[in-house]
């Protein structure tokens, strides 16, 4: 590993917050470093900063220009962000249960037929993967998720719909999500899990967090009904295996 | 306690307080006072925190009425028509409901937004330290959705303090100010040029989630998708069709659109409070003005209760006065017991 790695990029977000940029791409190791920084400030917090959200290639970070101004902040942000990595942590990784197909994923057929495959094959595919949490953002929970099996790259729908369910199993681009709460979303419908990586009055009130590994497992619907009732009244479903 | 019963109301209402901070990174949104401002000198003006929750009134009117009680509450932000039975109340100024007695206020003459602050603040649950409403997230307290006649809040029975009112310093005219970037390389000089030269305007489709603003259109250098990064209030973004989007207080948390420049926070709420369809500008400032901009405004917040003056000393406000004529309220200077006034205007 190189003593020293790449700046990032400074980029004003206004005058309380600066996005440090490390790419421009969808980059895991990018993302690694995101993470990276976070962690170092969540560790060793700088005074004046008061917030920060990682995204795939950038970690904004608000904070308060009464206690600390742009230049001094960002001197800092560079010294640490140029640090080697600390050597990989036990990663979180949670086992998540999807129904695919039917009314729980209305894409499934069309998104074989696109890829000149079976159903049964995408969702061999899609739940052979082995994925990363890059962030969460956008609705509560919506975890976007790097390592999408590349026979699975499609772009995105012409028309986004105005309406998906809770608990919906995607793939978008590059991507792959679980989302929430309804949303609208020009996503690709494989399934939806009971799991909630939301939910209100639960301990955790967020279930994923960036940097968690996620695998996914097939269910039948009637098992989906039986899961998302305990769900809704608390249970985490999830399991989580560390890795 | 006394109940303060919403009696009518119009869209674009809702409680909001100084927002929902901290969790940004799990997609939660902030949501809060469009009008930050505002929100704190209607506080200050009833005893209450600067950022306690309060009603936000959208652009159209509204009929508050005391029970059980009475009820102390001010007014400031959009101004508007604002009366007791016929007696007008100025806006940026406390008053005292006895029981029964409803305040009307109507449509904001400028502006959109006008907070009603209430003694003793709106109570409710908080979730992640706010009581702010986030409707997409059904979040808020009390009511976790935009207000609706008949609800209505449990509140503090007055304390009968004097009444008092705030001297602002003097709106700012003049362009709204922002910082450029994050994304402004993806833009070339002609377009930022075009962005910093043109007269914009708020279009009537904009809402809480974000401004939009019609001008010309903005190209991009390299399209319109980037990956994904984080949004802050007042961030500028330019989607595919070239037609800027200011993200506001119910904005996603993460955006794909590049953002050409950020509102500063001083003038944030200035852009919440302009009115659709009125022409504007934007001009660019450093950083360093920016960030003097903003502990000036931080500075400003924390100093309210200096400008609270007793409202006995109110001088007649001819302009309001006649807005208030213009509109039909007949106002009569003579009849009006909190207007302190011994000569017609």
């Amino acid at each position: 590993m190189a003593a020293t790695l790449p700046p990032p990029r400074l980029l004003p977000s206004g005058d309380s917050a600066v996005t440090v940029e490390f790419s421009r791409t969808i980059d895991d190791a990018a993302n690694e470093r995101v993470l990276a920084l976070d962690k170092a400030l969540a560790a060793a917090p700088i005074e004046g900063i008061s917030e920060t959200i990682p995204t795939y290639r950038s970690l904004l970070v608000h904070y308060d220009p009464g206690t600390i101004g742009f230049d001094a902040l960002g001197e800092k942000l560079l010294a640490i962000a140029s640090q080697p990595l600390p050597p990989a942590t036990k990663a979180r990784r949670w086992r998540i249960p999807v129904a695919y197909g039917g009314e729980h994923g209305i894409d499934l057929e069309d998104v074989a037929k696109a890829l000149n495959t079976t159903p049964d094959d995408i969702v061999a595919r899609h739940a052979g993967g082995d994925y990363r949490v890059a962030m969460i953002g956008f609705t509560p929970g919506w975890s976007y998720l790097s390592g999408l099996d590349k026979s699975l790259h499609m772009s995105r729908r012409q028309s986004p719909r105005l309406f998906t369910p809770a608990g919906t199993i995607s793939i978008g681009g590059i991507q792959a999500g679980i989302q929430c709460l309804a949303a609208p979303s020009g996503w690709h419908l494989l399934g939806r899990t009971p799991v909630r990586t939301y939910q209100l009055h639960r301990n955790p009130t967020f279930l994923t967090e960036p940097g968690d590994r996620v695998t996914f497992f097939a269910i039948d619907h009637k098992t989906f009904e039986e899961q998302d009732r305990a769900a809704e009244a608390g249970e985490i479903i999830a399991e989580r295996v560390d890795a | 306690m006394s109940r303060l019963v919403v009696a009518s109301i119009g869209p674009a209402s809702s409680v909001q307080d100084g927002g929902r901070y901290g969790a940004q990174r799990y997609g939660l949104t902030v949501s809060g006072a469009m009008d930050r401002l505002a929100l704190s000198a209607a506080n200050t003006l009833v005893g209450n925190q600067p950022f306690a929750a309060v009603v936000e009134i959208g652009p159209f009117g509204a009929t508050f009425t005391a029970k059980d009680g009475a009820v102390r509450v001010a007014i400031a932000g959009a101004p508007r028509n604002a009366d007791i039975a016929g007696r007008p109340v100025a806006m940026d100024t406390s008053v005292t409901l006895k029981d029964g007695e409803t305040l009307t206020l109507g449509f904001a003459r400028g502006g959109a937004f006008t907070y009603l602050a209430i003694e003793g603040a709106i109570k409710g649950e908080l979730v992640f330290g706010s009581l702010a409403v986030n409707a997409r997230a059904g979040l808020g307290s009390p009511y976790p959705r935009p207000l609706q006649a008949g609800d209505e809040f449990t509140v503090n029975a007055a304390s009968g303090a004097p009444e008092l009112r705030i001297e602002l310093p003097k709106p700012l005219a003049g362009p709204i100010r922002v910082v450029l970037g994050p994304q402004d390389d993806e833009f070339d000089d002609a377009n930022k040029a075009l962005f910093l030269d043109s007269e914009w305007k708020i279009s009537a489709t904009s809402d809480r989630m974000g401004y939009r603003l019609e001008g010309p259109a903005i190209k991009h250098l390299h399209g319109h998708n980037i990956v994904s990064d984080g949004t802050v209030n007042g961030s500028i973004q330019v989607p595919g069709n070239g037609a800027p989007i200011a993200l506001m207080m119910d904005r996603g948390t993460s955006g794909g659109y590049p953002k050409i420049a950020t509102v500063i926070t001083a003038d944030v709420g200035r852009l919440a409070q302009t009115s659709a369809g009125m022409a504007f500008r934007f001009k660019a400032v450093t950083m360093a003005e920016a960030q003097d901009e903003a502990r000036k405004f931080q500075q400003l917040i924390r100093t309210l209760p200096d400008r609270l003056r007793s409202s006995d000393t109110v001088e007649l406000n001819i302009e309001a006065l006649s807005d208030a004529n213009v509109a039909g309220y007949a106002v009569s200077a003579m009849d009006a017991g909190t207007w302190q006034v011994t000569a017609e205007p």
